[in-house]
């Protein structure tokens, strides 16, 4: 580069302000151009680098929502150093992080190369401004936004405000999976269905077969669902999600809780999987002290007391299924629980 | 027959007819009577029990008392099955190292022959659970893996972890990994609910579904298939979170000290 075109550097600013004071304020260096301060060219080539990121993010999010569109979730694909993995899973997550990625990258690629980077030094002021700063402050931000060539330099604006205004729509796309409010849909359970005269049968989990007492034994967990809900139907998750149930029976002397006692069959005791924090699957059940346990939190049941809360989170003891057996000998449930099952919310009664 | 008809009258005639009749009962006798091996089974049952009970005195009789009826220190043993010896003396678990939250599983000292003797001693004191023959816990279908599948994440992968890792329970109890484990241990296991596993009896759980799930953790704990790329131990959440932190804010950490320290100053030559 030739000496010519660097423009003159501030003599001031690198001077030395007493040689006598050891501890003098040595000032800022000299301040050095970039190349794309003194080569328009180079600053044009800059700033077709920027845009091209902010082109290739705006690129990736379409990709992010093609994907997800048209995708096969199951489908899995071999991609070398990860193996066998979901497809979806990893043109989603490599779309997203190109489209941000790409934006941050390109933001910091701009301010490097485009953007002024004049050492400005500020001597700590009173908050009070008064009006020939306010005014020097404004003709600054002016100065800056010229500098930034932001108004100018158009394509590099178009491009930031179309990337950034598309990134949203990742998230508009993935939320709306999380539908519409719950409404009363808590309230109840398919258990509901069940009556004194027509009472429900309790399926195994495992047989997909009602059971009798005799198949519960002291020590042995059993998870049901009620008759009439298949595993290949539908909406069999959404269902199951507040009708399962693990049963376990205790030595009628080692329950504590009487209503509980009256709630189960001859020490069988049903009560709802899901834990009243926050609605995980709750089954850790230790046969010898009678305690469930959620994974997430570490809420801890008593099952022989009624599902007392003696640990963690859980606001509510697990809701109880009033069981007995049918003619036949089946274990059926005679109504839905007397409370909602699952985590707390804003309506619920207690 | 002539020569036989015309002889029927011989004074001998009725010696070898009672001769033939002998041979022929002695005979059938000896190909379908089963005295001899009965005898043998009970008597090798019974010396079987003898040993049992000799190894039993010297090994478990101090917690669970000289006839097995249980003491303060260890429960009774009256109805728990030779599959609860099996699956406990098999795996080291007893005799107990110490008292605890739970007793671990350790170096097995007894030879398979000596834990049949303790298995049959403990079984002559009250019925319950037998230890699995080869064929209850072996499967040859390869659909019971994915049957079984859906069987463990059902009943088993609460405590265990999905992909059979074990996991933590209350106060220093803890469900334990499923990897290496013998396929007859994981059987038995179902089947008595050793410590404070649940038991899963063939009433609510029959046979053939057990020995799905055993091929599943077989399975899954030995050749994963891999599906979502790097397991990370199939731990879950921790070493997800650790991989996260370490691996990911430390790249983003050093890709900003590369954006710091590289200017792009033009040097005047």
């Amino acid at each position: 580069m030739s000496e010519e075109k660097l423009p003159e550097s501030h003599g001031s600013a690198g001077e030395v302000a007493d040689h006598g004071d050891p501890f003098a304020d040595p000032g800022l260096p000299a301040h050095e151009p970039r190349r794309t301060d003194i080569d328009e060219r180079a600053a044009k080539r800059a700033e077709r680098q920027v845009s091209l990121m902010f082109v290739i993010s705006m690129l990736a999010t379409v990709g992010f929502i093609a994907s997800y569109v048209a995708i096969d979730p199951d489908k899995i694909v071999y991609i070398f150093p990860l193996g066998h993995v979901s497809a979806l899973n990893f043109a989603l997550g490599m779309t997203l992080g190109v489209a941000l990625f790409l934006i941050g990258a390109g933001a910091v690629h701009w301010a490097r190369t485009l953007m002024s980077d004049v050492e400005m030094p500020a001597e700590r002021h009173p908050i009070e401004a008064d009006d020939e700063v306010r005014a020097d402050v404004i003709q600054q931000f002016r100065t800056g936004a010229a500098e930034s060539g932001f108004g100018r330099r158009k394509m590099i604006r178009n491009t930031l405000i179309g990337s950034m205004a598309l990134v949203p729509l990742s998230g508009v796309v993935l939320l709306r999976d999380l539908g519409p409010l719950p409404e009363k849909k808590l309230k109840d359970t398919g258990w509901k269905e069940a009556t004194p005269q027509k009472p429900l049968q309790l399926i195994n989990m495992s047989t997909n077969s009602p059971m009798t007492a005799d198949d519960i034994v002291i020590g042995s967990l059993t998870f049901a669902m009620p008759q009439g809900l298949h595993t290949h139907d539908e909406d069999f998750q959404q269902r199951i999600a507040k009708d399962a149930l693990m049963l376990v029976r205790i030595a009628p002397e080692d329950i504590k809780d009487d209503t509980s006692k009256e709630l189960g069959f001859q020490g069988i005791l049903a009560y709802s999987k899901i834990c009243t924090h926050v609605g995980c699957p709750i089954s850790l059940y230790e046969q010898q002290t009678h305690h469930a346990l959620c994974p997430c939190h570490q809420s801890t049941f008593d099952l022989a007391d009624g599902a007392r809360v003696i640990f963690g989170p859980a606001g509510h003891p697990l809701p109880q299924l009033k069981i007995t057996t049918d003619e036949k000998g089946f274990l059926v449930a005679t109504g839905d629980f007397d409370e909602p099952v699952g985590p707390s919310y804003w309506e619920r009664a207690r | 027959m002539k020569k036989l008809s015309a002889r029927r009258r011989h004074p001998l005639a009725a010696l070898v007819v009672l001769l033939l009749a002998l041979a022929a009962t002695g005979g059938l006798y000896a190909a379908f009577a089963p005295a001899d091996k009965a005898q043998a089974d009970v008597a090798a049952q019974s010396l079987a029990i003898d040993e049992g009970k000799k190894l039993f005195a010297v090994g478990c009789s101090s917690c669970h008392g000289l006839n097995g009826q249980g003491s303060s220190d260890g429960p009774s043993l009256v109805g728990v099955g030779s599959a609860s010896v099996d699956f406990q003396v098999g795996t080291g678990r007893m005799p107990a190292q110490q008292p605890g939250a739970q007793v671990p599983r350790k170096q097995n000292i007894y030879t398979q022959a000596e834990i049949d003797q303790l298995a049959a001693f403990v079984s002559s004191l009250g019925p319950g659970p037998v230890t699995p023959t080869k064929e209850q816990y072996t499967s040859t279908n390869p659909e019971d893996i994915s049957k079984g599948g859906e069987l463990f994440r059902t009943n088993c992968a609460q405590c265990h972890n999905f992909a059979g890792q074990g996991g933590a329970l209350t106060k220093g109890k803890y469900a334990p990994s499923l990897e290496g484990v013998d396929a007859k241990h994981i059987y038995e296991a179902m089947q008595t609910g050793p410590q404070n596993m649940p038991s899963f009896p063939d009433t609510t759980m029959p046979e053939e579904q057990k020995k799905q799930i055993v091929a599943f953790v077989r399975h899954t704990t030995s050749d994963e298939p891999n599906p979502g790329g790097l397991t990370l131990g199939s731990l879950g959440p921790v070493t997800e979170g650790l991989f996260g932190w370490i691996f990911g804010l430390g790249t983003l950490i050093a890709v900003a000290i590369w954006v710091a320290a590289h200017t792009t100053k033009a040097k005047k030559s």
